[in-house]
């Protein structure tokens, strides 16, 4: 299931903590549960805060890859 | 409904919140609320539901912004002494949240159009610094089965209590009639700190953001007590009266009252009732 498609894609690329949560959060109230979203984090402060903050509310993070120097992380909502 | 981007840069701070999120924002973008009074209660309360981002509120009150207000009165400034205070209200609400509605009422509530008033907004945060208008604000929630915010200051002390009309205990319930004229000194005989009136304004927005929100417990059926010189907070029981004059088995009061105004140190500029 990780490997397929996502139902939604947000890059968050060079948005700055803890406005690119705030984008993840909204994304994920629109969508159903069971639903995927895949986000570009950028390294660093991003990538350290925003998984954290995803499943302190309740989702899934089903990947984490590192890309150059951005991230693509997979969350399922739940 | 869909957030703007600019909304989302502006309320991000509250969005990123689990209770409220876009959903909650959403309901306090469509929620209006009427503040009696925009002097000491009125003023942090309006800061802070325009901050949040309450997409109406009405503000009421009849006096004119005096010099001796700026103590205590935070929503007004300097450069607005003179004006009406609901205008000089208005004009800072925007400064900090254009995209609201401020619907100012220059006028004094009475009997006659407290009702037709109140009949636009979802909840009342009364800011009123005299028993008239705290009776009168009461009953009319009552009557009109409206969510109420009470919140009073005195001195060094305050105290505030949310009433829903029918399920929880309403202002009469505490204080079944207004105290005798002349027995209890008005708020400018006794003086008062302007951090105790800030305490408890902010305490009725966080009261009203809650109802809009649907989240938290309100304080209903029990009456927050401040004291600024020991910073203590108390709470009281308050039940709900089965023979309160107004919300009891068998009500007296079926329709609302003027009490007469009795302050002696300004009988007209006091009569237009904001705050303390
Ligand atoms: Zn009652």
């Amino acid at each position: 299931m990780s490997d397929a498609v996502p139902n939604e894609v947000l890059n968050l690329e060079n948005i700055a903590c803890p406005n690119n949560f705030v984008r993840t959060k909204l994304k994920l109230e629109e969508m159903e549960t069971g639903q995927t979203l895949e986000v570009i984090l950028d390294d660093g402060e991003p990538i350290r805060n925003v998984p954290r903050a995803v499943k302190e509310e309740g989702h899934e993070i089903l990947k984490a890859e590192k890309i150059d120097n951005k991230w693509k992380i997979l969350i399922k909502k739940i | 409904m869909k957030l703007t981007d600019a909304q989302i840069e502006r309320y991000s701070r509250q969005l990123i919140l689990p209770n409220i999120g876009g959903k909650g924002q959403e309901k306090i973008l469509n929620a209006k609320v009427l503040v009696i009074g925009a002097g000491g209660l009125g003023s942090p309360a309006s800061l802070y539901l325009a901050s949040a981002g309450v997409g109406k509120i009405g503000i009421v009150d009849s006096d004119k912004v005096e010099v001796n207000n700026l103590q205590r009165q935070i929503v007004h400034s300097t450069s607005t002494v003179g004006k009406p205070k609901v205008d000089s209200a208005k004009e800072r609400l925007n400064a900090i949240n254009p995209e609201i509605e401020i619907v100012p009422f220059n006028l004094r509530l009475t009997s006659a159009n407290i009702m037709d008033i109140i009949k636009d907004y979802d909840i009342v945060v009364d800011g009123s610094d005299n028993f008239p208008t705290r009776f009168l604000v009461n009953d009319a929630c009552v009557l009109a089965k409206k969510p109420l915010s009470h919140g009073g200051i005195f001195r060094f002390d305050g105290q505030a209590i949310t009433i829903l009309p029918g399920e929880s205990a309403c202002y009469r319930c505490l204080f079944p009639e207004p105290p005798p004229p002349g027995l209890v000194p008005s708020c400018q005989e006794a003086g008062i700190l302007g951090v105790v009136a800030g305490i408890i304004g902010t305490i009725q927005a966080n009261e009203v953001l809650k109802y809009i929100l649907k989240t938290g417990d309100l304080l209903t059926g029990r009456l927050l007590v401040f004291n600024a010189l020991d910073s203590s907070f108390r709470q009281v029981k308050v039940p709900k009266d089965p023979n309160c004059p107004v919300c009891g088995k068998n009500p007296t009061v079926t329709e609302l009252i003027d009490y007469e105004q009795f302050c002696q140190v300004k009988p007209r500029s006091a009569a237009g009732g904001s705050d303390g």
